[in-house]
């Protein structure tokens, strides 16, 4: 049995893409082009999983990169890590477009969609995102199912809370608790805090 | 809708999961309740690690595509807070007499400020020469990025480093953009030709300082067939005195 690994910063919490921001916020392209090597392929993920369409991720990759470039300003460091804010925006980004396009198709495609794990495949073999990977893995696992299902379908493609619901056949009220506390149980296991 | 229910939004909200009428209804009711504005950044921190794990490796093309599509686009100012007036007023007695330490500590003050805001305000002048100079090459460059029958080829070298082009016949021009290229010896540039059936043409330096850019090739690509990268004594060379570190065709 493999051993929990303990990492020990918080791969999302590098002091030095905090530093790069300060630069990017001041029209430093270079230090652009080394956050974009920092960030890119999680937006890039973050998009795919969300829109499945490559070109079409790559469109909204390419959208929330130049956003994130255009707003370093907005970008406050107390209010959590770059990454998460570039991730927050990749996110948004990706579902206002699932949304938008998909109003009426997407009924059709709930049930095919329902059949996806997460996009977990095609990453790239760095080890830090393999035991990023490793650790959100292990902590979706204790999560019940109602929970991890929840999340995994409102996160990773897009849909509102009452798809959600609609699609596993529980009250609203119950995917919004599940939802928050399934959250709440991550945030314990993963360590996060802001 | 009640508090409780209302709060209990804060995960759903994290995760982009509610409809827009209520998204608009949850933002209203945080900016009035601090703890559920903490716990909400807190799920949107452990949202963003949810996608942290589904990192996977770009396409060669992107970078190009984004750091040109950047110098492009004018970036928000930053909010600075509005400078505070003085008033002037005479004061009695001693009154008077402190007031004028307080001007006196004023007026170093605003010096400072007024050399500030001048150093801010050449800065600014200068930066907008440097974007005005940029976004001439970049327009050109996002031109032939942005062409509908823009083709991007890509060579690897070993020791991970590689090239990316992307050619535009409509528009006759290429962008090259660098990847992992240690910097030249010392003396020595980067240049790149475009190929002519086997005659290398000159198209340009690489700026060894800004060698992650993408850069417009000079020249237009007429009928060449591909291009090369060689390392040429600083300056460059009307034709290649070594053996291209790296060939792409643009077939």
């Amino acid at each position: 049995m493999p051993e929990a690994v303990h990492i020990g910063r918080n791969p999302s919490t590098g002091p030095d893409l905090e530093e790069l921001m300060s630069l990017v916020a001041r029209g430093d392209q270079q230090a652009f082009a080394t956050l974009y090597d920092a960030v890119s392929g999680p937006v890039l993920g973050v998009a795919r999983s969300v829109l499945r369409d490559p070109a079409q991720s790559e469109e909204v990759a390419q959208e929330v990169l130049t956003e994130a470039w255009r707003t370093a300003t907005r970008y406050r460091p107390d209010r959590g890590t770059v990454m998460n804010w570039v991730l927050t925006l990749a996110h948004r980004r990706a579902v206002d477009r699932v949304r938008s396009a998909h109003a009426a198709a997407a009924r059709d495609e709930k049930a095919a969609r329902l059949g996806h794990t997460p996009a977990f495949d095609q990453v790239q073999e760095e080890v830090e995102t393999r035991l990023e990977r490793e650790q959100v893995r292990r902590c979706l696992r204790t999560l019940t199912e109602l929970q991890r299902e929840s999340l995994t379908l409102a996160y990773y493609r897009g849909l509102t809370y009452r798809e959600v619901a609609d699609m596993l056949s529980t009250p609203l009220g119950t995917v919004k608790t599940r939802l928050r506390d399934g959250l709440i149980r991550l945030r314990d296991c993963l360590g996060v805090s802001v | 809708m009640s508090a409780v229910d209302v709060h209990t939004l804060s995960g759903a909200y994290a995760l982009h999961a509610l409809p827009e009428d209520e998204r608009t209804a949850f933002e209203r009711h945080l900016t009035g309740c601090s703890p559920c504005a903490q716990e909400t950044r807190e799920l949107a921190a452990v949202a963003a690690r949810l996608g942290l794990a589904l990192s996977v490796t770009p396409p060669p093309g992107l970078k190009a595509a984004v750091m040109a599509r950047i110098g492009t686009v004018r970036q928000e100012n930053p909010r600075t807070a509005p400078l505070r007036r003085t008033a002037a007023r005479s004061l009695p007695g001693r009154a008077a007499a402190l007031s004028h330490w307080v001007a006196a500590a004023c007026l170093v003050a605003a010096a400072g400020l007024g050399g500030a805001a001048l150093w801010q305000h050449q800065e600014a002048e200068r930066a907008q020469d440097r974007a005005r100079a940029a976004s001439v090459r970049l327009d050109r460059l996002a031109e032939v990025l942005g062409a509908p029958d823009a083709r991007t080829h890509r060579a690897s070298l070993p020791g991970g480093a590689g090239g990316t082009v992307v050619v535009s016949r409509e528009r006759d021009g290429a962008v090259f953009a660098a990847d992992g290229m240690a910097r030249p010896p010392a003396g020595k540039v980067y240049q790149l030709w475009y190929d002519d059936a086997g005659t290398m043409r000159p198209a340009g330096l690489l700026d060894p300082e800004r060698s992650t850019e993408a850069v417009l090739m000079a020249g237009p690509v007429d009928g060449a067939k591909g291009m090369g990268v060689t390392v040429e004594p600083a300056g460059g060379s009307p034709r290649p005195t070594s053996a291209p570190l790296m060939a792409i065709a643009f077939g």
